[in-house]
């Protein structure tokens, strides 16, 4: 408790500052990781993130320093070459994208694992700062190396924020932004530039091999919460930076266990907590769609039997539960929980077995009646339906008519079929006409 | 133990490992399921893990468990975050196999020291202690255990492809015609992602888990380029395999650096020679090719020049820097397709130019004979008069006897072309 009260605090200086540079990464990665995911790239980011390990190695024998910049321009230079050699195979031969994905990743990373281990045992060096770049180690950043990380972070940011109406053209409608003069391939490149750069500044806290998560993740994660764009790319900052300064947290109380794979744990709980209960095709609000579609189904089922029940019985309105249940097929427990569920919302009086529909039940269950009828009728006379095959599809669809769409129906069908609507009459009843006036089907 | 009997137990180790993830590499390529397969080899670390703290030990059965309970685990769930959720495919591949592979990295990172697996085997495999990793069959050494294990993997791809050869091959290359002729392809891509988890397990140990990736896509990527039977596919797919693995040992003997790594890179290696040199489907074969059919193209046009001329005036010359210049494409290639048809005697210098020869003629009249087919019959489907001179200036170098005929046929007592020029009839 101590310790993360020392944690929370800022008091050490030092924690401040990876605290806010893990909040950094995971800002950037989850606003670059949204576009990302909406142009499809996820899984070249993770390319490019392996393809930067060699690089990371180059540079170190090159210039036998282990200072950031120099560390992140090799794994830039050789992250740019796998992406370019992705785009070579996809282009030049007929090895498909995913199967170029996969050579690059796994070629560039044994080239990385070849260089890293020759370092290692030809003791050209101390390599053991080299393998924090793997997995990730949050803690082992200098205020150098946080400085230089702000820097690319802040700058990124600034880049998507001045060319965000592009890059939402670029995901939504690339032909309107070639229509504008400007150059898609620029854009994708552009947006492909700035990914590079968002993996580079995660390499040292989250490493090569699992930055892609950084990207992907929040970014799907904050799916479930909008469907625009621009607070989606805010929802996966937070997500992002959340996850960012979490995952550093509980990796600097076991530091035994890098920080990357920590972080990213921390991501995939905010990723199943969205995808249960985000608002946005989360599990939990289909659920209760879904319930709440069968609820309204049943009540539809149980009115327009009894509306149809009272044509049939010359405007009576009080019936048995047991006719009701007849009427329906269904069992008699299933009606007598419907009539109290009616009872409550007020459109039928319920009382010793008996049901009768209230003046607002008459009126919702006509509404009932006529959208099936309208939407039966609708279906036989534009020939879509044979009017003996019409009930079961009719069923399951006029729950979701709205009034407006069953007003163009009754509209059309007056036009073009010469419909009454003062009597639309059950079309399954009458063989003469099926309750129109002039049954002689038009064809417009 | 001597050095030389090590050798060739890691040898042989990474022979078994190459060839059993190469053969069904090579389908999940063919499939366009490359990146299952990389997600798959990720996420069957936690199941290793599970396993290793449940039976504190590397027994062979509940590691296998755990890898396949996993692999299913990672289908079922990117399938259902792309069918359900409407999650791109590529991101939900992204977000399962990182989770698990964090959830891995985690569990073995926590209880490193405990038991002897760590972060370095995940990631270089450890196939250089190979010869020391003994199973004891009572108290008698009966040779290397992953040697065992990897070799009865090999036995178990080999049959589950010899078994379902017919359905993986209609699957892969055509999966509405495996359900229409009854294919259970659902059970066949299950089949093969057990298949896949648990060869990654058995070669795991050897050269890590980022590294069976490579060794999963490359040759069969490579060795596609070579073929196009599958049966060829395969058997090149292994042999790339099984040669990484040798070239790969003894380069990292010379550089001094991780086994798995190299082979990764001779792999790498093999991919780009596969790339350039290849016949057919190779950078340099297409390379020629293209070039042989534009002298072909070149050296037609000038033979049609020279009859077209003829046909004016039948004594016509032409000097050489005149036909070079009206072939109008690059210089070398026009110099090339001129001293061929001087080889091949369709042309002869005099002292006031060049002449068609009698050959010469002939198969000049054969081509302009083709071309006004062509440009008789685009006109007869319907393309303007003053239209057709050039599509049938590209066709007309992609004709063949019997095709030729074939559009006789079509377009029946034909003298003149839609210009009115006169079709020379067949010689």
């Amino acid at each position: 408790m101590t310790q993360l009260w020392a944690f929370l605090s800022l008091a050490d200086a030092n924690v401040r500052f990876v605290l806010l540079g893990s909040l950094l990464i995971g800002a950037t990665s989850g606003i670059l990781g949204t576009f990302a995911v909406l142009k499809r790239r996820s899984l070249i980011g993770d390319a490019l993130a392996h393809a930067a390990l060699p690089g990371v190695a180059l540079a170190f024998m090159v210039s036998g320093s282990k200072s950031l910049p120099v560390l992140i321009t090799g794994a830039t230079a050789t992250g740019i070459a796998g992406m370019l050699v992705i785009q070579f195979i996809v282009n030049n031969t007929r090895i498909k994208a995913d199967a170029a994905i996969g050579i690059v990743l796994s070629v560039f990373f044994g080239g990385g694992i070849v260089l890293l281990t020759h370092i290692q045992r030809s003791g050209a060096g101390n390599q053991s700062g080299l393998d924090k770049f793997l997995f990730g180690q949050a803690a082992g950043m200098t205020n150098d190396d946080l400085k230089v990380m702000a820097v690319l972070s802040v700058a990124i940011i600034v880049a998507v924020l001045m060319l965000y109406k592009e890059f939402k053209a670029l995901i939504f409608d690339p032909q309107f932004l070639q229509s504008t003069g400007i150059s898609v391939r620029l854009i994708d490149m552009a947006l492909m530039g700035l990914i590079v750069f968002t993996v580079m500044v995660g390499l040292q806290a989250v490493g090569v091999v699992l930055i892609a998560a950084m990207l992907i993740t929040p970014a799907v994660a904050a799916r479930f919460w909008t469907e625009r764009l621009h607070l989606m790319v805010i929802v996966a900052a937070l997500v992002g930076s959340l996850s960012g300064a979490l995952g550093t947290y509980l990796s600097t109380l076991a530091p035994r266990i890098p920080t990357g794979p920590v972080m990213v744990m921390v991501a995939t709980g905010f990723f199943v907590f969205s995808a249960l209960f985000g608002p946005c095709r989360g599990l939990t609000t289909r659920l209760l769609r879904r319930r709440k579609n069968s609820l309204r189904e049943r009540r539809h089922h149980v009115l327009r039997a009894m509306i149809e029940m009272r044509e049939t019985h010359r405007d009576r309105n009080q019936f048995f539960t047991t006719e009701l249940a007849s009427e329906l097929d269904w069992k008699t427990g299933r009606v007598e929980a419907e009539a109290k569920q009616l009872l409550r919302s007020g459109l039928a009086e319920y009382s010793a077995g008996t049901i009768a529909l209230t003046p607002s039940g008459v009126a919702e269950g006509t509404f009932v009646v006529k959208s099936h009828r309208l939407w039966e009728h609708y279906l036989v006379y534009r020939d879509i339906l044979a009017v003996d095959h019409v009930d079961g599809p009719a069923d399951e669809l006029e729950h979701l008519l709205t009034p407006d769409i069953i007003a163009r129906l009754e509209e059309i069908l007056q036009r073009d079929h010469d419909l009454d609507p003062t009597t639309i009459i059950n079309i399954h009843d009458n063989e003469s006409g099926y309750g129109l006036k002039n049954p002689g089907k038009i064809v417009s | 133990m001597t050095d030389i009997h090590g050798e060739w137990i890691i040898l042989l180790t990474g022979t078994l490992a190459a060839s059993s993830c190469a053969l069904l590499g090579t389908f999940l390529v063919l499939r366009q399921m490359s990146l299952l397969g990389d997600a798959l080899s990720h996420a069957v670390l936690p199941g290793i893990a599970i396993a290793f703290f449940f039976t504190e030990s590397r027994a062979i059965l509940p590691m296998f468990l755990g890898a396949a309970s996993f692999g299913l685990i990672t289908t079922l769930l990117v399938e259902s975050f792309h069918r359900r959720w409407n999650v791109p495919e590529d991101a939900s591949i992204g977000i399962v196999f990182t989770a698990l592979f964090a959830l891995g990295v985690v569990l073995i990172s926590a209880y490193a020291g405990q038991v002897d697996l760590d972060q370095e085997c995940v990631l270089y495999g450890e196939i250089a202690y190979t010869p020391w990793d003994i199973l004891l069959w009572g108290d008698t050494d009966i040779g290397p255990r992953p040697i065992w294990i990897l070799s009865s993997v090999l036995v178990l791809n080999l049959l589950f492809i010899a078994l379902f050869y017919k359905e993986l091959v209609i699957a892969s290359f055509d999966p509405a015609m495996a359900i229409s002729v009854g294919i259970n392809a659902t059970l066949v891509h299950y089949l093969l992602m057990g298949a896949v988890s648990i060869t990654t397990v058995a070669s795991f140990e050897s050269v890590g888990a980022i590294l069976v990736v490579a060794l999963l896509i490359v040759p069969g990527a490579a060795a596609y380029l070579w073929s196009d039977r599958l049966s060829t596919v395969l058997m090149t797919a292994t042999f790339f395999g099984i040669t990484s693995a040798i070239a790969g040992y003894y380069l990292a003997g010379i550089i001094n650096s991780s086994i798995a790594g190299t082979i990764v890179v001779i792999l790498g290696l093999i991919f780009s020679l596969s790339v350039f040199f290849a016949p057919r489907q190779g950078l340099l074969a297409q390379f020629v090719h293209r070039a042989l059919l534009s002298i072909k193209i070149a050296q037609d046009h000038m033979l049609l020049t020279m009859v077209r001329a003829a046909e004016v005036d039948s004594e016509y010359r032409s000097m050489s820097s005149q036909l070079l210049e009206q072939a109008s494409v690059n210089s070398v290639v026009a110099r090339i397709a001129l001293n061929r048809l001087r080889s091949r005697e369709f042309l002869q210098n005099t002292v006031t130019g060049l002449r068609l020869t009698e050959e010469g003629r002939k198969k000049g009249l054969r081509l302009l004979r083709s071309h006004r087919l062509w440009e008789t019959y685009l006109n007869e489907l319907g393309l303007q008069s003053d239209h057709v001179h050039e599509p049938a200036d590209i066709l007309e170098h992609y004709i063949d006897e019997q095709l030729q005929r074939d559009i006789d046929d079509q377009v029946p007592d034909r003298e003149f072309d839609p210009q009115g020029k006169e079709i020379p009839p067949t010689s």
